[in-house]
Parts: structure tokens; sequence; C-alpha cells
């Protein structure tokens, strides 16, 4: 049944909209601001912006955050995408189920518990702590979501697909690199993206796994709101969100192209 | 494609009835085991070289397990089985030259028509221009050749299905295993694919063996059937064996359809036995399975359309049985007749409708005569 | 044995991980837990001497007590910051359903060409960092925020209303940043409500109200508990919302911890509020992940 706007319908998805996009769009705004006050519009300017790139610390933060993400979104993507294999494919083995518990445990854990729980072991160990520590930290709790989304394809992977390239002679290691990877891989990518972001965006556990030389963007946000607000934030964050809008547009995008054209050629494959 | 009319009688094909031939598979009292369950119990099978051999049963019947086993996806609990002179029960699947094709074609999705039936030649490092030679030939076989760039979602279900079994026969297999190949086609579609099926199997000389559930398609395309019935062969047998000589009710009641009659046998005669089946009725007599003894119980099986519907007695019919028309199933070219006999049982009769509907002679409630001959049935357990 | 060892190489890697760095670490916690507060590096007292063996084992398991945890009953401010996280969650999962179910009931009723891009704008702010969406928060809230300045405006309040840093700034913070939470469950579950459904309901005589709350809305159920839970579950642990957005006596877990941690240093009883906290989420884990096995075996 294909639906209509009526008028309830058209009131509350733009009363929803408005609520979700206002905040974001007022954050933007006020970045142009000439004034220092993120409340009270003073005429434009992208004076916030050049203040911005001329903060060594904004960039030396952005540099140490990007790289922590690149390594623990690629490191949790491998890592996560093995642990979906052994979830969906390994049958029984012992300690399965510790081993689906500590999979899906972060993902419902406060982040202050995984933080703090880190950091005891780095102390425990006697490790120093900085870029590695977040980085291993970030790897940990990015690894259960990448599995989780790549295990939720690979439920669904047409398993025949594998047995007709082992038919055709593959070892089942081989089948797995030619058939199942190059199928997964969308799915692949979506994990990594994902644990792209949850690493760009975390402050708890960045806070409580770094050390004295290793600031993260948001740790650096977060001590300058405290601080008070300030339109330097709302520059940063809207280079942010440009970022990242113009990611998931380009994507959508993308996938919906090719969703289309897959529709028309199976339209002209049945004619 | 040219279709061919059925299978050419002229050249006999009785490779089984040769005890000189050496099978090609064999299966010595295989068992298979899934836990508690048991999938294949205590089977043995041979199937010759060229043959186009069909599993048939319903769902859950083993015989999917069976084909399995010979892919080598599964391996035998017990038994072996052997593929010419070496056995092959626990030989992974990708080191048998036997090759399947999958019920959902299982094409690989990011590859063209053309790496899809490359794959196996390049998985055995054929030679660049042998491969690309082969997979012509293949495609021109399926008559698939311009669509050698597509991928597989830019084809339709029956050009997939020609694309799955070019990658199947692409590697020479000395076995092709099809299983419910032509379970995703329509109809009109299925009963092309099927004769296009027997041609290519003719023309390679292949050994085909085929896993369906449809009996139809088992009868029209293959050269002996085995009915299966959890995790047992019930009878293997060329289809006119199994549709005209069923060893079980089991088998009768799968393959088309049949009128069962429970009696108990009497008096044996010159022309056969007789079979008493109800107070006040004659007996029916039965000339074939005469070496079964008197005063035993059996069943009498006959198929619907080798029963005649007659308003008047036909005095000169082996066998006659007075009833009522109960129902009647029109469907075009054939109707069926539901007759209710005087002790309730139902019995079918069909003719074929050679006459317009309007100059039907049968109608509801009319009292008719049913009769066949004493060869038409057979005597069950 | 080659398989054998690549098979071990698979379930190993990320198993070892996975026991290093989550399971160890929990242990860890718990020991801590049981330790006194010191003034050194590590600042807890008894820490495990490798050198020592089996008796230093010993003397570290003698050296340990539930001291911090009846300290944790004894001090109204652990126990209060419990109730009031549990309080606050509830609360915010409650207007996240107000908010989210006409927005999830609308975009189902959309026009189904429209559907891909009104759950794309859903999904879009879940990317952009929680920090700044929280942010931007702030400048709305403020005494002299742009909220005060429209309310003045229109001429609703005299004077600005005090909402940053109040319990009604957090429940704003929670609703805005968790909506998509409750959105996308109950949009999955609306949407696969078959229309002849409500049909059937009118023409045997339901209104079309009616015929929501008896028909929609109890469909749509397994949507609004998944929902729910994804709210109130995170919720519970928030810290970044309530340090931000709440006042100096919005008590929630979370931001007790942090302070524990961070302020006060008192890392054995900073571990012991965790311990607690694990518990008080284990109950609302359990139910949420019996009703989404109910659910699934539903669906077959």
């Amino acid at each position: 049944m294909n639906g209509r706007f009526t008028w309830f319908n058209t009131t509350s998805l733009t009363v929803g909209f408005v609520f979700l996009y206002l905040p974001i769009l007022l954050l933007v705004l006020f970045s142009f601001n000439e004034s220092r006050l993120v409340t009270v519009w003073a005429g434009f300017s992208t004076k916030w912006y050049v203040e911005l790139f001329k903060d060594k610390a904004f960039l030396d933060a952005a540099l140490v955050t990007f790289r922590v993400a690149l390594l623990s979104a690629t490191v949790a993507t491998i890592l996560g995408t093995l642990a979906a294999v052994v979830m969906v494919r390994a049958g029984r083995f012992k300690g399965r189920t510790l081993f689906s518990g500590m999979i899906y445990a972060p993902l419902v854990m406060p982040e202050v518990i995984t933080g703090l729980s880190l950091l005891l072991l780095f102390v425990a160990m006697g490790v120093s702590r900085g870029f590695w520590t977040i980085t291993l930290a970030h790897i940990t709790f990015s690894m259960c979501y990448a599995a989780v989304v790549v295990s939720s394809r690979l439920v669904t992977f047409d398993t025949s697909l594998e047995e007709a390239a082992t038919d055709l002679g593959c070892t089942p290691f081989q089948a797995f690199l030619k058939v199942t990877l190059p199928i997964m891989a969308p799915a692949i990518i979506s994990a990594w993206l994902l644990s792209f972001t949850l690493s760009l965006d975390d402050l708890v556990i960045a806070s409580f796994t770094s050390g004295p030389g290793a600031t993260t963007l948001p740790m650096k946000i977060y001590s300058q709101v405290r601080l008070g607000v300030t339109p330097k934030i709302n520059a940063l964050s809207t280079i942010l969100i440009g970022i990242v809008t113009i990611g998931v547009l380009v994507a959508s995008y993308l996938t919906r192209r090719s969703e289309a054209r897959r529709k028309v050629d199976e339209l002209l494959a049945e004619s | 494609m040219n279709i061919s009319p059925a299978k050419k009688p002229s050249t006999k094909f009785l490779p089984w009835e040769d005890p000189k031939q050496e099978p090609l598979v064999r299966f010595g009292n295989v068992t298979k085991r899934f836990g508690s369950f048991t999938a294949i119990d205590n089977v043995s099978l041979d199937i010759y070289e060229k043959e186009f051999f069909a599993l048939l049963g319903p769902s859950g019947c083993g015989k999917t397990t069976m084909m399995r086993m010979l892919a080598g996806f599964e391996t035998p609990s017990e038994g072996t089985i052997s593929l010419g002179d070496d056995d092959i029960g626990s030989v992974p699947p990708y080191k048998r030259p036997v090759n399947m094709m999958f019920q959902s074609y299982a094409l690989f999705p990011h590859m063209s028509v053309e790496a899809n039936v490359a794959f196996g030649l390049k998985q055995d490092k054929w030679p660049k221009n042998l491969i690309k030679e082969r997979v012509e030939e293949m495609l021109s076989l399926v008559q698939l050749e311009q669509f050698a760039k597509r991928k597989p979602h830019q084809l339709s279900g029956g050009q997939r299905q020609r694309v799955a079994l070019a990658r199947s026969l692409a590697k020479k297999p000395k076995l092709l295993l099809l299983d419910e190949p032509l379970g995703a086609l329509d109809k009109k579609l299925r009963e092309q694919t099927q004769f296009e099926l027997m041609d290519i199997q003719e023309k390679l000389g292949m050994t085909f063996v085929i896993v369906t559930h449809d009996q139809e398609e088992a009868m029209t395309v293959a050269s002996r059937i085995a009915v299966m019935d959890h995790g047992k062969i019930i009878q293997v047998a060329t289809p006119e064996v199994i549709y005209e000589y069923p060893n079980c009710r089991y088998v009768a009641d799968f393959i088309g359809d049949v009128n069962v009659i429970e009696g108990r046998l009497n008096s044996r005669t010159d022309s056969g036995i007789k079979l008493s089946w109800a107070e006040g009725q004659n007996d029916i007599s039965i000339s074939n399975n005469t070496e079964r003894s008197a005063d035993e119980n059996a069943c009498f099986a006959i198929r619907p359309e080798k029963v005649h519907v007659t308003h008047e007695e036909p005095l000169d019919a082996d066998n006659r049985i007075q009833g009522e028309i109960h129902d009647i199933a029109y469907t075009g070219n054939l109707s069926t007749y539901y007759v209710k006999l005087s002790n309730g049982i139902i019995f079918k009769a069909q003719e074929s409708n050679r006459r317009r509907l309007a100059n039907r002679e049968f109608t509801w409630e009319d009292k008719v005569w049913l009769s066949w001959r004493n060869t038409a049935g057979i005597l069950l357990d | 044995m080659d398989r054998k060892f690549g098979r071990f190489l698979l379930i190993g890697l990320p198993y070892f991980w996975l026991l290093v760095l989550f399971l160890v670490p929990f242990g860890i916690v718990f020991k801590i837990s049981l330790s006194d507060v010191a003034i050194a590096i590590p600042p807890y007292t008894p820490t495990f001497d490798l050198s020592a063996g089996w008796e230093g084992l010993k003397s570290l398991i003698s050296g340990l007590d539930f001291e911090n945890y009846i300290w944790l009953t004894e001090d109204d401010i652990y126990w209060k910051s419990y109730l009031s996280s549990l309080r606050i969650a509830g609360i915010s999962t409650i207007l996240t359903l107000l908010v989210g179910y006409p927005l999830a009931y609308s975009m189902a009723k959309a026009p189904s060409e429209w559907r891909p891009t009104l759950l794309m704008l859903i999904i879009l702010p879940f990317w952009t960092s929680f920090l700044i969406r929280v942010y931007a928060w702030i400048g709305i809230l403020k005494t002299e925020g742009l909220l005060n300045q429209l309310l003045m405006f229109v001429g609703v309040v005299d004077e600005p209303l005090q909402i940053l840093n109040t319990d009604t700034a957090v429940y704003i913070g929670i609703v805005y940043s968790y909506l998509p939470f409750m959105v996308l469950p109950l949009y999955s579950a609306l949407e696969k409500l078959d229309g002849s459904l409500l049909e059937a309901a009118q023409d045997l005589g339901c209104t079309s109200i009616e015929a929501f709350w008896k028909v929609t809305f109890p469909l749509s159920m397994p949507g609004v508990i998944a929902g729910s839970f994804l709210v109130f579950i995170p919720a519970i642990g928030e810290f970044v919302i309530p340090d931000l957005l709440g006042g100096s006596d919005t008590k929630m877990i979370g931001k007790t911890l942090w302070a524990e941690f961070f302020s006060n240093r008192d890392w054995p009883v900073a571990s012991a509020v965790a311990v607690l906290l694990l518990l008080l989420l284990i109950i609302p884990i359990v139910l949420f992940q019996n009703q989404q096995e109910r659910a699934q075996e539903a669906e077959k």
C-alpha cells in the first residue's frame, strides 16, 4: 500500500525534522558570526575559521584523531570480520558463549566503564599512555560494532556460492578470498566507516586511555566547551559536520544509483 | 533450440542389464547420520556411464544428501562411494572430477557470465587461450554467446539457469549433478528446458544425476529413476517400469494417480488370479503378478486412465463395476470422473476429451459402468 | 593439520584480543574495587607483585575487602545517583517515545519513494559527532540563549528561564541524541504492517483512530519495546549529556564515576561504582535480549 502525506503526517515530519536539524543549522549559522557571542547575530564573518586554522593545538588534535581513527578502523575491521566469520561459520567450539558475550557486551557497556577498565589495565601493565593506548582501546570497542555489521550480512550470505566455488576447484580458503570477500565488500566497507566515525567521535574512552602527550579532537572540544562557548568550536563543528554530510550523501547517492541501475537491468533481463 | 522428440528407441541403452558393464558410480551400503537423525539408511546403488539418472522423492527423503555426498559436501558415516576405480568417500569437493549445478544456480554476482564459466578452468590453471576457447564453446552450447559480458543480475531466470549449466559443464566432469535444476523456472520454460538438458546430455555423452521432487520431470528426462523415501531407495527402474510396475503402494501413489482396492486373493484360473473385494461384487481378475498364491491379502492398483467409463454394461470387458458419478474434474484435455461404488469407495477414471464440452456424454449422478482389461492393473502387497 | 591451525588462528586472534582487552580489564576493575585507596602510583593498595608468586597472591587476597561497597551504601550521594540515573533515563525514554512515535509513524505512512530519503535524514545526525550535537544545545538553552530570546520576543515569559544546567536540559539532550535509536525500530515495525489489516478493522466497524489503537499500536509493540531499551540502556550510563547540559545537582552515575576518578582520584571507589553500575544494567539488558529472542522466534 502506498502512503500519502496527510496533514498529520506532514506536521509530525516537519516538527520532527526541525527538532533534529534546527540545532545543527543554528550551530553552523553562528560559526559565521562576527561577534564572540554564539547567540546574538552581528554580521557575517569567516574570522573564526581563520583563527581555528591558526590554532596549532586544534590542528595537532585533529592529526592525532585522524591517525587514531584510520589505524583503529582498519585493524578493528579486520578483527571484526574475523570475529563475524567465527560467530556465523565456526560452529561449536569451546568458549563460544563467552566469545559472543564479549562481542555483544561492549555495545551496551557504558563508555565510562569501558574507559575505566582499559585505563586500569594499562596502569597495571605499566604501559605509558598516549596514542597507542587510545588506538588499542578504539580497536577493542569498534571491532565489536564491525563484527555485528559484518555478521548481519554474513548470516544471509548464500553458502551455495562458496560450495559452488569449492565444487569448481577452490579450497575453502580460496573460496573465501575469491567469492565471499568480494561479495561481502559493501558490508566490510560500512563496518570500516562505522568504526572510523566511532573513533572520531569518542570522548569518554579517549579521555580515560590517553596520556599527557596525546589529545584527540573531542577531548580538545570538550575542554574548550567547559570553559565556555566560542564560535571557534562552531567553526570546527561546521567543518566536521560538512565532511560527514558530504560523505554520507555521496555514499547514499552511489548506492542508490547502483540500485536503480540494477532495477533497470533486471527489468530489461526479464523482457 | 530444436526440441527432439524424447529419446530415440532405436538404440537400446540398457547398461544396467548387462552384467559385464562396470558402474561409474557405486554406493556401497552407505549410511549418513546427522547427529541422531539418519538421513541415508544403508543404501546401495549403481549408476552407469552416460546415464541420465534421477533421484526422486518428497522433500526430506534423503535425495539431496545423496547428491551432496557425490559432490563431496558431505562424507558418508558408513559405507563407500566409488567413482570409477577410486573411493571418493572422503575426497574434498575441490579434488573431485564431479561438478554440480546448484538449485539457486549460485552464480557469482560479482563476475560476468564469461568469468563465471571460466572460474573452474582458471582454478585448474588451464592456459589462457584454451580457457577462452572452452568458454566460447560452452556459451554457444547454451546459446548465450551474446551475453558473455553481462553480470548475472542482468539475465532472466532461464538465462541464469543456462549459465549455471555451462559453468558446471566447462570442466568436463565425469559426473554432472543437477540439484532441482528447473525448480525456479515457470512451467512452459521448464518443459522446454527439460528437452534441452536431454539434448545436451546426449550430445556430450556425459553422465547426469538429477535430484528432483517433480515426478513428471524425472519421467521425462531420466533413463532410470530411483524413488526414495525416509533415507531408503524404494525402487530403481526405468520410467516405464516405475509407472506400470511399481513395486509397492508408496511408489504407485507417488508417481501419477492410482486407484487401490484392498481384498483377498482366491481361485487361480488359467488366465490369472482373482481378487474378491466386496460383498455382491464381481471378483477382479488379474493376469499379471501370477506368482502370487491364493488366500493372501493383497491390493489391486490401477491407473485411472486405464479405466473406461460407459453408460451401457460392456459385456465383453474382463472386469466391470457399476457406480454413480460423484464428481467430475475437467482439466481441458482430460476429464477425471470420481465414481462412487456400492460400498462407498471412490474410483477414479480418466477419459480424454476428444469432443467439445457441449457434447460430453456424462454428468453428475449418472449411473455408469467402469471396465478394464485384466492386464491393466497390478497386485501390490 | 593445516586447516586445524587456520581454524585455531581464526578463532584465536579475535578471542585473545577480547580476552586481554575486554575481560581481563573487568577482572582488574573488580579487584581494585576491593582495594584501598593510597597515595602512590598506582593510587591503590595492595598491588599484585608478580615476583612474589603464590605468596604474593595470598597476601593480595587478604588485603581485599568490601569496604568500598559499604562506603557506597553509607554515603547517600551514590545511591542517589543510581536512582536519579534510573529516573532520568526512564523519563527521557518516555519522552523519546512520545516524540519518536509520530515521526516513525508518519515516515512509515509516507509515499514509498520518499521513505529512503526520510530514513537517511533520520540516520544522518547519527553519523555526526555526538559531542557536537550536545554542544549545539548549549547555545540554544543558555539563559541568554536562542530559546529564551524567542520566548521573550513572543512574550511567553518576561524574564529568561533557567533551562541549561537543569534536568530539563538533560531530558532534551537525551531525547535529541537518542531519537534515531527510537525511530528506527519503530519505523521498521510500522513499515512491515500490512495496510489491509487497517482496512479490515475499518470494514468491521472501527474508526481510523480506534483502528490505530486496536491494530497498529499493538502490532508496533516490538518496535516500541526495542526502541525503549535502546534509549534506556545507554542513557543510564550517559556522561557527556548530564555533564554539559545538566547542573551541579543533576546526579547521574556516569558523571559520579568520572568525578570520583578524575577529581577525587579515588580509583577503588570509582571501580566499585562501575561494578554496581554494571549490575544495575544487567537487568534491562537481559530483559531486552529475551524480548529480541522472542521477537525472532515469532518471525520464524
